[in-house]
């Protein structure tokens, strides 16, 4: 009998080329969200294995909050700019201008709500019937029973009642008008996949992934980069540091963590030995109810 | 290092949440913080100790209710092997989600109570992994530390179930007598408490469970997903048929014939991402650029000429029926099978399967939420079908609402009619 043996890493991803070519495949309009964070990053890259020699069926889509590191905006412009494909800024200063909405004040402060706005407008602006994202099913306990194709209405809403069952390979990305479908390709990857993934392709990243001298404060415990948008109180304490960035967002929402990792080794090892997990170590916006992730999918969110 | 994806389906009576809680936090996938949020949840099980079912229940419904409803996935790795476990609920009005996971899963793991014996929800559970064609079952006899570890009592129970297992499809059936909650034979043996147990434990089991062999590489099947046409300078006549070689092998030079239309030619190169390869193979997904100038589109599946492919618009199937509405025959939808949609219509119901016993009931006139039935299907279009039982990844398909476009149904392919 026949035997051939595919690795876990060309397992998944041939999944994840699998799942962007039936975006290509069954929908008009689609689009991927790209966030210059380590997972949009990784999709950019099998979109390139999913359709070189051509070009990409969809449009690099960023919602900037205004907040984000400068390193990942550069970092977003090369890259878009070596690829040879569209991008699409959206920013979410703009949102708030236009539409008189109020800032969120406050300790706790963040423009991640508001980016759900930016968002849904950029979705009717360009009429995008699919949106592909980088979100893992490993990151947190809604978004283990997220599917890979889920269906929105046109508020952005997700309905977990509602969610289609999702059997073998068959993604069933049938929508009615003003729906879109949220969809996401590496699903099954956990945050070591991911890392792996990105050490066998070598893929550059920005340079926040790895260890560098930063002005934080500290804050619940966390290191939170310093920077104007950050709200301060009087008693901060500001710290210089050796850190870097687990997941890339928001400077308001992502800590960062001590590392001496320089290079993807380092930081593959360093995750091996963590005993806390990625969100629970760098996001301040999930902490704020026992279930703030499935509660802010429910208003549109990612 | 490859992937194992099993499926564990059962309820926190069972030992279910205490088992995969006992897996992910043995191999050190619990991370402190997701620890410490179920510890101050302050939910306990009956022994006292922390609920790991918190874990997988991730919605806010289900954690009022105590249950599982859906599908969640849950991820750990060895040295050996990367796990995608599909943890799904046990009682029968969630059968449709038990059959949704069980789609893509390879191993299921079947818990009984060793002080209960086999149970009607064993035999549910065995029959769904084996309608839905899973190749390898683990049968783990849980609790064994309330009946003393006695080998007898393990003894009788392998038996009881091995007279049952003859109606069962799976390929392979494996016992291990476990206790969750002690850690038995799960992550470590059980040398000091069953010493007449010399088999391996559960997490050994699942890292040597041979699940290469599990994808078909006889018929080669490509369904076209998406053609690349560059129409740059350096690609002017490129043409690429992008899709995943779902089973088969796939080389330069094979010879090929195009469905439905069935044209012949012969593959000029194997691609990925514009790099030439020697061989694609099931599960990868490639580009193939053929010899000659064919018209295809997506839909359309390449296969090695050789192959027998059934082309057929009607066949029967046994179907999961997933929607509180009942389906009646007569009823019209639209049927998605790989990258191909077509309207189809539910002509007639053969018999409805009994799930705890698989005895078939004749003379049923609609097909209720949860009931899996033979029926016949009749479609619009030719579809490129393969049996369920020969070709898992070319035998399934699902049903879809006309009007909600809701995926109301899954189906797998059991006789073809030519």
């Amino acid at each position: 009998m026949t035997q051939r043996y595919l690795d876990y890493l060309d397992q998944l991803e041939a999944e994840a080329i699998h799942i962007m070519r039936e975006v290509a495949g069954q929908f008009e309009k689609p689009a991927l969200l790209f966030s210059g964070g380590k997972d949009s990053i990784t999709l950019v890259r099998l979109a390139e294995k999913a359709f070189r020699p051509g070009k990409f069926p969809f449009p690099l889509v960023h919602i900037d909050t205004g907040h984000n590191f400068p390193e990942a905006i550069r970092y977003r412009d090369e890259l878009a700019e070596r690829l040879g494909e569209k991008l699409i800024v959206r920013n979410v200063e703009e949102t708030i201008k236009r539409k008189n909405l109020s800032e969120p004040k406050g300790r706790y402060a963040s423009r991640n709500a508001l980016q759900t706005h930016t968002l849904l407008e950029t979705i009717e602006e360009f009429g995008f019937d699919a949106c592909i994202g980088g979100a893992r099913r490993d990151e947190e306990k809604a978004r283990a029973k997220e599917r890979i194709f889920s269906v929105r209405d046109e508020f952005g809403q997700w309905d977990p009642k509602r969610q289609r069952p999702e059997l073998w390979n068959i993604y069933n990305g049938r929508i009615s008008k003003g729906e879109n479908v949220r969809v996401f390709p590496i699903s099954n990857w956990t945050e070591l996949d991911v890392w792996n993934y990105i050490k066998r392709e070598e893929i550059a990243l920005p340079n926040i992934y790895y260890t560098h001298e930063r002005e934080c404060l500290v804050r619940d415990g966390k290191l939170m980069a310093w920077s104007d948008f950050i709200f301060q109180e009087p008693d901060d304490v500001v710290v210089t540091k050796q850190v870097r960035f687990r997941t890339v967002g928001d400077m308001t929402c992502t800590a960062a963590v001590e590392s001496i990792a320089h290079d993807i080794d380092g930081v593959i090892a360093e995750i091996l030995e963590s005993k806390i997990s990625e969100r629970g170590a760098t996001r301040i916006d999930d902490k704020l109810s026992e279930t703030a992730m499935e509660d802010r999918k429910k208003g549109g969110y990612f | 290092m490859d992937i194992l994806r099993f499926i564990t389906a059962g309820n926190v009576d069972d030992g279910k949440s205490t088992l995969i809680g006992r897996l992910l936090y043995d191999t050190k996938q619990i991370f402190a913080d997701q620890l410490e949020a179920i510890e101050s949840s302050g939910r306990v099980n009956e022994d006292g100790q922390v609920d790991l079912s918190l874990l997988t229940d991730g919605l806010k419904a289900e954690r009022e209710q105590g249950i599982t409803i859906d599908v969640a996935y849950k991820y750990f790795s060895t040295e050996r092997r990367k796990f995608i476990i599909a943890d799904a609920p046990g009682h029968i009005q969630y059968t449709r989600n038990m059959v949704t996971g069980a789609s893509n899963s390879n191993l299921s793991i079947i818990l009984v109570d060793a002080r209960k014996g086999v149970q009607e929800q064993t035999r549910r559970h065995s029959i769904i992994s084996s309608l839905l064609g899973i190749p390898h079952l683990v049968i783990c006899i849980n609790k064994m530390d309330l009946v003393g570890y006695d080998e007898e009592v393990y003894d009788r129970i392998v038996a009881d179930y091995r007279r049952f297992a003859r109606k069962l499809r799976a390929k392979e059936i494996t016992f291990i007598p476990v206790s969750a909650l002690k850690g038995d034979n799960i992550v470590d043996g059980s040398e000091l408490t069953m010493p007449w147990y010399k088999g391996p434990s559960l997490l050994e089991h699942l890292e040597q469970v041979p699940v290469s062999r599990d994808f078909n590489l006889e018929d080669a099947r490509f369904p076209v997903q998406y053609v690349i046409r560059p129409l740059t300078a350096e690609h002017h006549d490129y043409r690429g048929y992008a899709g995943k070689v779902i089973s088969g092998t796939y080389r330069a030079g094979d010879k090929v014939t195009v469905q439905p239309s069935g044209q012949a030619t012969t593959i000029k190169s194997v691609e990925l991402g514009g790099r030439v390869l020697e061989e694609a193979f099931a599960p990868m997904s490639v580009v193939l650029q053929l010899a000659d100038e064919v018209d295809i589109s997506r839909g359309d599946m390449i296969v090695k000429a050789a192959d027998g492919l059934e082309v057929a618009q009607e066949f029967e199937a046994e179907i999961c029926w997933m929607h509180h509405k009942a389906l009646k025959p007569g009823a019209k939808l639209l049927l998605r099978h790989n990258s191909t949609e077509t309207r189809c219509v539910v002509r007639n119901i053969d018999y409805k399967i009994d799930i705890n016993t698989l005895d078939h009931l004749e003379d049923v006139d609609q097909i209720q939420l949860n009931d899996i039935c033979r029926v016949q299907i009749k479609t619009a279009s030719p579809l490129l079908l393969d049996k369920y039982a020969d070709n898992r990844s070319n035998g399934g398909f699902i049903l879809v609402d006309e009007t909600s476009f809701a995926t109301v149904g899954a189906g797998m392919v059991a006789e073809v009619e030519y």
